[in-house]
């Protein structure tokens, strides 16, 4: 209950500075479109030229895209975790963190929290609901429930992945660019995995799962029958990756010295 | 003149410093290409060519397109801005050289810097990893040569005008995002312009960025020949020149309006 408060006093707090500085926020918002849409663009200007993506139609693939941003929109407002090891190592900032009452990893996802990256779900629902629209899928009352699921999912992936790899920090602090790295790796899973080679689909299944995040779990929404599997694994696989990135932040906690003085 | 040559050197030698960096940068675009390669060879499917190019030419201009992004692309119109953001800007204006001459000249000695320990042991790798087709031609590697050049000085144009907008605005870090996604996605970077709808071709050609990419990665993948080469040449080194204009027509004003937060 304690964290359920702190959390709704640093959004509102959190809200009122952003409110402070609209045309930021505006210009934050027009940015974030953009960058959506140049993705959108290139499957759109691909699709220009051919008509089948390995069996997979330009609607379907723009569905896979729409469905990628929602858990990408909910990871980017909750887990700006990319610079820790600039922000929170070196600079000592960590030390400040040990002293609040809230366990270290969630006070530093409430300081961070970057609400407005939320409309990047907006902009996914509404490319999921154009290309839905145009394949005639099928909805069920529960398809809504599984969704929520399976984007919670998605995102405890991406959290996990990146919340590990931020974890480095406290065993060497030395800086790395391997967060860029892995945020173009991400982009993998937006594309149908079939394309891959079976190195790159084992890597994106299993040891970077990013194929979590996108294609699977659309593939129950576009009724792929042979991906249900995959699809009901995401949450587990979310799980999975973000009980191992809560263990090597405990871990690494423990191991923290601090820096300077 | 000499003492743009210094920065250049200067600049060169502090990359150098950091070089262990860039061993995970090379890493870095020889996923992305990889990406592209596995993305690209299905989207060709059993076509033998799209828009006249082949899935090899396409590979080739993709790796291509990514390394010479190494050389062109710089920062300054993020460090202008942080300069000014910080005002330390008061203090280079003050010293004997022209402030966005010198800027240019560190973007030159990075871009230096990254074209011999980033995109050339890059393209080697990359070479390794997925077939490439790399031309034998003397003459191709000439108009190459000249053409990520003439990238650079209209790469570094478009970032100066977008770091000297930060005199008039003050925080433009949204502003300098949204040129990094037009500059991606309209200078041939992630799709040869010639995949686009005619329509938006047409409207292309009014504007600068197909020099700074698709361009030199159409030369070197010999996608343009004769004629077409000499006509990407000019029209890169038309707006290498036009661009001139709004630089020095925004520097006067911005010289004007300078506000100095702090410093």
């Amino acid at each position: 209950m304690f964290y359920v408060s702190v959390f709704f006093q640093y959004m509102s707090q959190y809200l009122k500075t952003k409110l402070q500085y609209r045309t930021d926020l505006f210009v934050e918002f027009f940015s974030d479109l953009m960058f959506q849409a140049v993705n959108l663009i290139f499957i759109l200007v691909v699709f220009g030229h051919t008509q089948v993506l390995n069996g997979w139609t330009r609607d379907e693939i723009i569905f896979i895209y729409g469905f990628f941003l929602v858990p990408f929109a909910v990871f980017g407002a909750f887990f700006n975790i990319w610079d820790f090891n600039e922000r929170y190592i070196v600079r000592g900032e960590m030390d400040r963190v040990l002293t609040r009452p809230v366990h270290s990893l969630f006070q530093i996802i409430l300081e961070r929290m970057e609400l407005e990256s939320l409309l990047g779900a907006i902009t996914g629902i509404i490319i999921m609901i154009y290309a839905g629209s145009r394949l005639d899928l099928v909805f069920h009352w529960y398809d809504i429930f599984i969704f929520i699921l399976f984007v919670l999912g998605g995102t405890l992936v991406y959290a996990g992945i990146f919340i590990s790899l931020a974890t480095i920090s406290f065993w060497s602090d030395a800086r790395s660019s391997i967060m860029p790295m892995m945020y173009n790796i991400g982009n993998y899973g937006r594309y149908p995995i079939d394309i891959y080679n079976r190195v790159i689909r084992y890597i994106l299944t299993w040891i970077l799962p990013f194929a979590f995040v996108g294609v699977y779990p659309s593939a129950y929404f576009l009724g792929k029958k042979e991906w249900y599997g995959y699809a009901f694994l995401t949450p587990v696989m979310g799980l999975i990756f973000f009980m191992i990135a809560v263990f090597l932040w405990n871990a690494g906690v423990k191991r923290y010295r601090g820096a300077g003085n | 003149m000499a003492k743009y040559i210094e920065m250049i050197r200067i600049r060169f030698l502090m990359m150098l410093a950091y070089r262990t960096n860039y061993y995970s940068g090379i890493l870095i675009y020889s996923i992305n290409i990889g990406a592209y390669y596995f993305l690209w060879s299905a989207i060709y499917g059993d076509k033998s060519s799209i828009q006249g190019m082949s899935v090899l030419q396409m590979t080739t201009y993709v790796a291509v397109a990514w390394m010479a992004r190494a050389f062109y692309f710089n920062n300054i119109d993020r460090e202008i801005a942080m300069e000014i953001k910080e005002g330390k800007v008061a203090t280079e204006l003050i010293r004997p050289y022209s402030y966005l001459g010198m800027k240019t000249m560190q973007g030159l000695g990075e871009g230096i810097f990254r074209l011999f320990f980033f995109s050339l042991p890059g393209m080697v790798i990359v070479g390794l990893l997925f077939p490439l087709e790399l031309t034998t031609n003397v003459s191709t590697w000439g108009y190459f040569a000249v053409s990520i050049v003439l990238s650079f000085i209209i790469n570094s144009e478009l970032n100066l005008i977008a770091g000297i907008l930060t005199f008039f605005t003050l925080n433009n870090e949204g502003l300098l995002r949204a040129k990094r996604f037009v500059i991606d996605l309209f200078s041939g970077l992630i799709l040869p312009i010639s995949f686009y709808p005619a329509w938006a071709q047409e409207v292309m050609k009014y504007f600068p960025f197909q020099g700074i990419s698709y361009i030199p990665s159409m030369i070197f993948t010999e996608g343009f020949r004769g004629q077409a080469i000499i006509d990407g040449l000019m029209f890169q080194l038309m707006w290498s020149l036009i661009l001139l204009v709004p630089i020095q027509l925004l520097w006067k004003a911005a010289k004007k309006q300078l506000v100095i937060q702090g410093g």
